[in-house]
């Protein structure tokens, strides 16, 4: 889960990471209020999970509460690139002198931490790294070791940061750690990560992704989920449980495992079409799931054909098909089912099918993903 | 011969009182894995179905000469289950839990490396391994699984993929061909065991003539995979990478299943494959009758 900005930094203030004085604003009012205890000059931002906020005139300075009402009003309801504004973080200005960049991700290949801490911050990371590599440090840490103030420090010295800037990088440094630690983030990352004139260093940005798997120990995590950007189809998902994506093609899809729900997006592109969506049953899948994931599919308008690519393994076929009959005995659907079952009790599966007495319009049987992706997308296309 | 696992591993399972030990455990034994024991904290003294319970996997291991351990516990509890079948001398540690916390993952794995170095971790998240007609530990269908003829040609799985690897030995069984051994090595993060961990005991396994590996979008594992083929497998091997049109930025299914930063790419996974001479098929049934092709020309 990603978190939006003023999220990150209110989860960063969490572990002690300084950041500008502001709050979030969902009205031109709201930003007023919000400007004049943060104290003026302040930026206003708009709060989007999209690179490019800057230059499509979503980051505006006001130095009173005429031009925050001004601001505030042209960037709520702004779309950029495709994300519409509903929500602005408006933060005290702070005077920058120097802009650093850090993070910290898992490094998969080592199977460790790593830090990438730069001197040259403010600017896409990807793009230091393809200009200068040598001006980004990488250190891994391991995750049994954690990280001490004495290596960021070292690392920060490595990096070039300057004297005055040490200390204060250090110390977020090995706060950010534990946020990225003891807070299960997949990533937490400072760009810019500031020194103001003053000599204080501080977060002017925050981007965090959060570890789905360790929700179940951060109650706290529930108020983010809720802005969470999903669409309809997704909400519906999260609703009854599914693991569902949703996409912009026309062959809704329906598999048990993520691995053959992948592999069944591939196999429709292959043949030449397009898939609505991915989405894994899982595995023991019943009626109940059935109905669920057909109900998803089915409220999704662009749906022309519904592809349910089972491979039996624990789910058995016979269960498969009984859930199939049953939720089509619930669902009204828009669109005909092609049907690839395959593994245990499969045989049993497509008898049941075939004696449920529905029309080949709307349920075919075919006996390899191949071929049942062919017949999807033909339906899809109109052929 | 087969990798990891023969017929005289003895395993236990830690969960066996819980819903998934239970069934995977009773099915397991049903193929014919030596199931010696389970495991459940306050249970010792029980049974399942004949199956003694004990307190701890220390008891466990002592009272059976276990030496490998099946998983199947909540999230919450599979890292400490994780260590404490290490510490208790276990050398082989199977974990099918889904959705542990990858800090946690990262830490239980370094922690195994730096602690209990001879230690082999399979998953999480992942379907098992079986050496068919010998030992099957995890949730695979063992009845899906094609037996290895003493004669060969046979050949090796190793998947991130749980429904995808059934596909693979379905694939096969249509084909005749046997299975040496078929390891799923999860599709977290973090896994206990790589694909190069997999294809090096492969390579030394002499049941095993040919090498089937499906990969999937996130990591670099498949690329890591491709430099060690290059230089160590003489084997022949043909492979598939699922989710060539899988979105950025998107988890999925597997938590480790994204690609992100334009990095962990299907295609940059085929590439580096093909170009260490893997024969890599667009689906799972290519990927099959490319095997089938190597094996007519290894007979």
């Amino acid at each position: 889960m990603d978190l939006f900005e003023y999220q990150g930094k209110q989860y960063f203030a969490k572990f002690g990471i300084p950041v500008s004085a502001g709050g979030a604003a969902d009205t031109v009012d709201e930003a007023v209020k919000v400007a004049d205890a943060a104290k003026y000059p302040v930026v206003v931002k708009a709060q989007v999970q999209v690179g490019g906020r800057g230059k499509a005139g979503g980051i505006k300075l006001a130095n009173n509460a005429d031009e925050v009402r001004l601001h505030a009003g042209n960037i709520l309801g702004m779309d950029i690139k495709g994300h519409v504004v509903k929500r602005l973080w408006v933060e005290h200005a702070s005077d920058i002198s120097e802009e650093y960049y850090a993070s910290f991700t898992l490094d998969r290949a080592a199977k460790k931490h790593l830090l990438m801490l730069s001197a040259q911050g403010g600017v896409d990371i990807e793009e230091v790294a393809a200009k200068d590599p040598d001006a980004i440090v990488k250190l891994h840490i391991n995750p049994v070791e954690g990280l001490s103030e004495a290596v960021a420090n070292k690392a920060a010295t490595d990096a070039k940061i300057p004297a005055k800037a040490l200390d204060g990088v250090a110390k977020i440094l090995v706060s950010l750690y534990r946020c990225f630690t003891e807070g299960d983030c997949d990533l937490a990352e400072i760009n810019p990560l500031i020194l103001k004139p003053t000599g204080e260093v501080h977060a002017l940005d925050a981007k965090v992704s959060l570890d789905n798997n360790a929700a179940y120990r951060h109650p706290e995590w529930d108020e983010y989920r809720a802005t969470e950007e999903l669409d309809e189809r997704e909400q519906l998902a999260r609703e009854s449980d599914l693991q569902y994506i949703g996409l912009s093609g026309t062959v809704g899809i329906i598999a048990n495992g993520a691995g053959l729900a992948m592999s069944t997006l591939d196999v429709v592109n292959q043949v030449g079409g397009s898939a609505a969506n991915f989405l894994d049953i899982g595995g023991g899948a019943n009626a109940d799931q059935m109905a669920a994931a057909l109900g998803v599919i089915n409220f999704d308008q662009n749906v022309k054909s519904i592809f349910i690519n089972i491979f039996g393994g624990i789910t058995r076929g016979e269960e498969v098909a009984k859930g199939i009959v049953e939720a089509m005995s619930r669902v009204e659907l828009r669109a005909p089912i092609v049907i690839r079952l395959d593994g245990t009790n499969a045989e049993v599966g497509r008898e049941i099918l075939a004696k449920a007495g529905i029309p080949e319009s709307k349920l075919q049987s075919k006996p390899t993903m191949l071929e049942a992706a062919r017949a999807a997308v033909a339906i899809a296309n109109g052929k | 011969m087969a990798i990891f696992v023969n017929e005289n591993t003895k395993v236990i399972v830690q969960g066996l009182t819980g819903g998934q030990g239970k069934f995977h455990g009773l099915r397991n034994r049903a193929y014919g894995t030596k199931v010696v024991g389970g495991v459940t904290p306050g249970k010792g003294g029980q049974d399942v179905e004949g199956i003694p319970v004990y307190d701890s996997v220390a008891d466990a291991v002592k009272a059976t000469g276990a030496d490998a351990s099946f998983i199947a516990v909540p999230p919450k509890a599979a890292s400490a289950a994780i260590l404490e079948a290490a510490a208790a001398g276990v050398k082989f540690i199977v974990c099918i839990t889904e959705g542990i916390p990858a800090q946690d993952e990262a830490k239980t794995f370094n922690t195994l490396l730096r602690d209990y170095p001879g230690v082999r971790l399979l998953g999480p998240n992942c379907p098992g391994i079986i050496s068919p007609g010998k030992c099957n530990i995890g949730i695979t269908a063992g009845e899906i699984a094609a037996l290895p003829s003493a004669k060969g040609p046979n050949v090796g799985i190793v998947s991130r993929s749980g429904t995808l690897t059934y596909q693979a030995l379905y694939e096969l069984k249509q084909q005749g061909i046997g299975v040496s051994t078929c390891v799923g090595i999860g599709g977290d993060p973090v896994p206990g065991t790589s694909f190069v961990d997999c294809l090096a005991e492969f390579q030394k396994d002499p049941e095993t003539h040919a090498i089937i590996m499906i990969g999937e979008i996130g990591g670099s594992a498949e690329e890591e995979a491709a430099e060690f083929i290059k230089a160590n497998v003489t084997k022949p091997m043909s492979a598939y990478i699922a989710g060539v049109t899988a979105p950025a930025g998107k988890k999925m299914g597997h938590a480790g299943a994204i690609v992100s930063g334009g990095k962990g790419t299907a295609q940059g996974k085929m590439d580096a494959l093909r170009a260490a001479g893997v024969k890599v098929g667009l689906n799972p049934t290519e990927a099959g009758s490319l095997m089938a092709d190597i094996v007519k020309g290894l007979k």
